[in-house]
């Protein structure tokens, strides 16, 4: 890890002051990503700004009906939040499908939406990667590429952003919060995060000098009808192959209105309005989630080491499907899939 | 390369306070180890993906390999050294003798920290419950099932 220089934040203003003009500047919160990437040499600031006493810490009521999460809510703390729990189980759900309660304890809202792909070519600077350092290739389309998309990926790069919370959070339709000395913007989640095209290295529509502040959610909570599927190497602590959240609403037997947003198969969470559009007015079985699903999965496209994800991802968009149609949601806990 | 600028930094340590100045590159597990010389934590992988190095800070269980110890000023870190108290082994020392919930013994003062972190957290139920939120810390020895079985008798004398 290269030296830099330690300097804390007392509020938002004084961050976005102290950031302001300096591109070798980082903010850390959790530091769970960050200092990691940091001890491999992958991130390189020579100025670190810590933000953890900002004031940014509550989950509060919007006028609207909805719920502001301060950025520096950390996860655990957010998963057993009684609000989420109640109105917007499936992000309790997701953000308990990842990490571990240690890094769940240490992370950040803010800092999740910010995480690097683990593409493990990101994090070995022996290799050549177009998002650690633009123009050097990717080692991933030739190579060890298992963990890699499958939706929406470029010549350049073909990561996955690695995170679960962010795929509740495009179910939900989010909206973040950001501040800068130029002023206040709110980003909408589906906005939020980018596909690699030319640009890999840029991972989100975060401007430099720009700082999280708060992520809401809308009204909508899909309490009744949802779940999160995550398909993983291992039963727990383990970066998905695939996962999918699914939020319906339903009438009688017929789905009024249908949302699922999928994670590990892309550089950002997934979804498709035309495969959400093949589930409403219809018939909440399997003949309807399996079309929905080949709706979403038209253009996949595998690589060597990771095209049985298509066919995992087509299951698994059936399955959580009809988990959440059925109101029996997978449990994080029990991993017996419903 | 820039010189680093050295941090100070107040941290009460088991119940004793100490002051410091060092590089701002220091993790608290680094601290721990090489300054306070407090080696019952340990430094696995150093990556956050083991659980050896954790320690409760202010009550909540973390991986301190992935912490900059100035980020905690002001904090309040046990340790395996601290948990023990009155010459009496703590609850989860005790349970995991008692059911013999290790064999090299790296990991085990991280999943004992890590298991008082749980039991305080007050949310696991059952041995699933227990396994799923035990999962970053790993014991490559397999002694998950006897670790099940001691946090499980701690949880039901509490």
């Amino acid at each position: 890890m290269i030296s830099f220089r330690y300097a804390r934040a007392n509020d938002v203003a004084d961050a976005v002051r102290q950031i302001a003009g300096d591109p070798n500047a980082k903010f850390v919160a959790g530091g769970t990503n960050l200092i990691d990437l940091m001890k491999m040499d992958v991130e390189r600031p020579t100025k670190v700004i810590d933000i953890t006493r900002l004031p940014l810490k509550q989950v509060e009521n919007t006028p609207g009906g909805g719920l502001r999460i301060g950025a520096l809510v950390r996860n655990s703390d957010l998963a057993y939040h009684p609000q989420v729990e109640e109105r917007y189980p499936v992000l309790a759900s997701a953000i308990m499908a990842g990490a571990s309660q240690q890094l769940r304890n240490m992370a950040p809202t803010g800092g999740n939406l910010l995480q690097r792909t683990r593409c493990c070519y990101f994090y070995d600077t022996a290799t050549p990667c177009n998002k650690r350092e633009p123009g050097s290739g990717c080692s991933a389309i030739d190579g060890q590429n298992r963990m890699h998309a499958i939706l929406g990926a470029s010549d350049a790069c073909i990561a996955t952003h690695p995170s679960d919370m962010c795929v509740a959070l495009a179910l939900l339709e989010a909206k973040v919060h950001v501040s800068s000395a130029l002023g206040d913007r709110v980003i909408a989640f589906a906005e939020f995060h980018r596909l690699p095209g030319d640009t890999p290295e840029r991972d989100a529509n975060l401007n430099a000098g720009e700082i999280i502040t708060a992520v809401e959610l809308p009204p909508k909570g899909f309490a009744t009808n949802y779940t999160y599927l995550k398909i993983r190497d291992r039963l727990s602590y383990a970066f998905a192959l695939v996962s999918v959240a699914v939020g319906l609403e339903l009438d009688g037997d017929t789905i009024k209105d249908g949302r699922f947003a999928l994670g590990g198969v892309a550089h950002k969470p997934w979804r498709d309005p035309q495969a959400e559009a093949a589930l409403r007015g219809q018939p909440a079985n399997a003949a309807t989630f399996a079309y929905a699903a080949d709706v979403l999965l038209r253009d996949a496209k595998g690589y060597a080491h990771n095209t049985f994800k298509i066919d995992l991802a087509r299951r698994c968009i059936s399955r959580a499907l009809m988990q959440a149609a059925r109101g029996t949601p997978q449990s994080q806990s029990s991993k017996k899939i419903a | 390369m820039t010189t680093p600028e050295a941090v100070s930094v107040r941290l009460t340590v088991n119940g004793t306070r100490h002051s410091f100045m060092f590089d701002p590159r220091t993790t608290l597990l680094d601290l721990l180890r090489e300054h306070l010389d407090l080696t019952g934590t340990k430094k696995g992988c150093d990556q956050g993906q083991c659980g050896s190095c954790t320690v409760l800070i202010d009550g909540r269980r973390v991986n301190s390999c992935l912490t900059f110890a100035v980020m905690y000023d002001g904090a309040r870190i046990t340790t395996i050294e601290g948990l023990a108290a009155d010459g009496a082994l703590h609850p989860l020392q005790q349970a995991f003798i008692d059911h013999d919930a290790f064999q090299c013994g790296y990991c085990t003062p991280g999943q004992i920290c890590s298991a008082a972190g749980l039991i305080a957290e007050g949310r696991a139920k059952s041995a699933d419950d227990i396994r799923e939120l035990m999962s970053g810390n790993i014991c490559r020895c397999g002694a998950y099932t006897n670790i099940v079985a001691a946090i499980q008798q701690v949880m039901e004398r509490s």
